[in-house]
């Protein structure tokens, strides 16, 4: 059941003005329901360096796609169309992505995604006016395939949720994974009850589980198997293992192996600087999507201070590419297809005190970029 | 496919099923002695799971939970009855949906705003966590072994009251003939509101049971109020034991059809569309089933009115 359209705030960055033109920023993300601790996240991230940068020429716009494609394709045209944005941002969501993207850039908005790498966009769909700040959707996966082969993992049990990114999930793990698959599951979006999926587990024989859950997805499927009494060793993305979920599911999660472009021991200065004022502005530690929505924030910033999308919108477009930001996660270029080239690391849940929390171990894909850069043609 | 496997997911599906039953008793109740379709059945069902997790949050214990969620429903329900409900007796079916739609967009705003966005999480009694070792060497979660005992307990003790006692009996003759119990001299406004609290605690029970597996979130109790639908619907409306019968063949359908289906499809294709289609039919399987049901007895399984 769905209540449309809540406003979750306007927020206005304010400071001594300059004289150029305003630049309108939409963002559409998930906050509220089961999904919602990402999208707070990727918004929070965001805001921060937002205010770090302190410009009172930029508007912020966020709205609440509760989940839902339908509200998101509303949310976007009432944006376009009766906000008048330059750029969209914030989908957490691939199905929501694909709803919300190509109409998006097809109206010539830029849309920058924090999160969602649908292969799709990748591939055939891909366009000048958007770009991910994130990972193409297989990417993380694998870099769980890669390390599955290292760990000597040779029977694996593969699940993920029946949508684009699940997809992806289960294709990424399986490009780099060169194992058989004990049993390969799809289940639904949002499913909170894993009862019937753990049983097939148990009886496959297999010698590892990867899964691709994010969110309270995640959530519920390793309470849950932590509680059947099952100890074949699980891997997978970060989305399994972030921030939020390690805090919710605790003790069941320690020593499990996940992989990640981001961790918050990631050795470089502008990372040891986010993770500070993340925790001093929100009092908790940031998880890989607050880095994404940070990481997005300061590309945006810096094509701004290059050209506005409004009134030169090619140089801006070359200023995106150039992606001449400090990130997060150190090394960062678009490839081709506007996807990030980037190393993919390994981490290890770990207990700090009453925080669970990752720490990196090694690197599992070094500069990668993705399977669906040659299909792309722009 | 082994034995180990499918007894397991028999047992999930009756935990499923049973789970089943205590929405779709109170949703049954109320249609079959009331005449109204309450919408917001799911919403009581949250606000179970949320009174569960803060009372266990503050005091600890599962035990208090649960009871304070079963107070909490049965309260909201009496509340939402002598407020709202009562009012919509007698008026078309239509405006009982307008009005408890409505209801349910006020307790997930309310929700919200009383606990924010973020699931919370209710952790299973530290008694009941775990697995057990079953015979034939399967293990099984304990704590739901101790859902599908809790749910045949109240079952039996849903019976005892309809079928023994003289509340029982009131509620029996006002399915059959509100006029007429009205005429008797029972009153007919506290037996209306004590079975709207009744079937307001059975859904407020089985959102704290259900929480401690799952997440407790806002717009939790509408996927379940749409299933519960589906089995009054092939239980006969109206009916405590088609509600059960129902309930127990749903909860087993969605189960055992999730493996069953892709194994019936792989003797005839090959094996990854046959798992493709087994996927997506199993998860159609209930509504064909209730299409029927519906074929075959209009009414439903156990039901007497159209």
């Amino acid at each position: 059941m769905t209540l449309k359209g809540i406003l979750l705030s306007a927020s206005m960055i304010a400071l001594a003005g300059a004289a150029t033109a305003e630049t309108r920023i939409g963002m559409i993300t998930t906050l509220s329901g089961g999904g919602a601790s990402l999208g707070i996240d990727v918004r929070d991230g965001f805001l921060l360096a937002m205010e770090q940068a302190g410009r009172d020429d930029i508007t912020l716009i966020v709205e609440d796609d509760e989940q839902a494609p339908d509200v998101a394709v509303q949310l976007a045209d009432r944006m376009i169309q009766a906000e008048d944005v330059d750029i969209m941002t914030g989908i957490i969501w691939s199905n929501l992505a694909m709803a919300v993207v190509p109409s998006v850039t097809a109206q010539g908005v830029f849309y920058l995604s924090p999160n969602a790498g649908p292969s799709q966009l990748a591939g055939r769909g891909c366009n000048p006016n958007y770009f991910n700040v994130a990972w193409q959707n297989d990417n993380l996966h694998e870099a769980a395939g890669a390390y599955a082969n290292s760990a000597g993992y040779s029977n694996s049990f593969i699940l993920a949720p029946n949508y684009p990114a699940g997809q992806d999930a289960l294709a990424g793990y399986k490009r780099f994974y060169e194992g058989e698959l004990a049993g390969e599951l799809y289940t639904q979006l949002g499913q909170t009850d894993y009862a019937a999926e753990i049983a097939q587990i148990r009886a496959s024989g297999a010698d590892s589980v990867f899964f691709f859950l994010p969110g309270g997805m995640g959530i519920s499927f390793l309470r849950q198997y932590g509680d059947s009494g099952l100890d074949i060793p699980v891997i997978g993305p970060a989305f399994s293992f972030d921030q939020n979920i390690l805090q919710a599911v605790g003790a069941d999660a320690l020593g499990v192996v996940n992989t990640s472009q981001w961790s918050p021991d990631l050795d470089n200065e502008a990372n040891a600087a986010f993770v500070a004022a993340y925790q001093e502005a929100y009092g908790r530690l940031p998880s890989l999507y607050a880095s994404q929505g940070f990481d997005t924030a300061n590309l945006i910033l810096s094509a701004l201070e290059v050209a506005s999308p409004a009134d030169d919108p090619d140089a801006f477009r070359e200023a995106l590419r150039a992606a001449d930001f400090v990130s997060t996660r150190g090394d960062f270029a678009f490839g081709p297809n506007h996807h990030p080239i980037q190393d993919i690391y390994v981490r290890e849940v770990v207990q700090e005190g009453d925080i669970f929390t990752n720490r990196l171990v090694g690197v599992a894909l070094e500069d990668r970029g993705d399977a669906y850069a040659a299909e792309c043609q722009m | 496919m082994s034995a180990i496997l499918i007894v397991e997911q028999v047992l999930n599906g009756l935990q499923f099923g049973v789970m089943l039953f205590l929405m779709a008793a109170g949703l049954t109740l109320i249609f079959g002695v009331m005449g109204l379709i309450n919408l917001a059945h799911g919403s009581l069902y949250m606000v179970g799971a949320f009174v569960a997790a803060t009372v266990a949050g503050l005091t600890g214990s599962f035990l208090l939970a649960l009871i304070a969620a079963m107070a909490a429903a049965a309260m909201a329900g009496a509340v939402i009855e002598m407020s709202v409900i009562r009012r919509l007796y007698h008026t078309d079916h239509l405006d009982q949906v307008l009005a408890t739609f409505a209801l349910i967009l006020i307790f997930s705003e309310g929700t919200r705003a009383i606990f924010g966005s973020f699931p919370l999480y209710l952790d299973t009694p530290a008694l009941l966590s775990g697995p057990v070792t079953l015979p034939l060497g399967i293990e099984y979660p304990r704590y739901r072994l101790a859902l599908i005992a809790a749910g045949l307990a109240v079952a039996l003790g849903l019976w005892l009251l309809i079928a023994k006692t003289r509340i029982g009996i009131q509620i029996r003759a006002g399915e059959n003939d509100r006029e007429m119990i009205a005429a008797l001299g029972v009153d007919i406004r506290t037996l209306y509101t004590f079975v709207f609290a009744l079937g307001a605690a059975l859904a407020g029970l089985a959102g704290a049971l259900v929480g401690a597996i799952q997440s407790v979130q806002v717009g939790m109790g509408e996927p379940v109020l749409i299933l519960a639908f589906v089995v009054i619907v092939i239980g006969g409306i109206g009916s405590i034991k088609g509600a059960f019968v129902g309930a127990l063949i749903v909860g087993l359908t969605d189960t055992l059809g999730g493996i069953f289906l892709p194994e019936l499809f792989k003797l005839f294709m090959e094996p990854a569309s046959a798992t493709q289609i087994g996927a997506s039919l199993s998860s159609m399987a209930i509504y064909l089933l209730m299409a029927a049901v519906l074929i075959w007895r209009p009414t439903g399984l156990y039901g007497v009115r159209a």
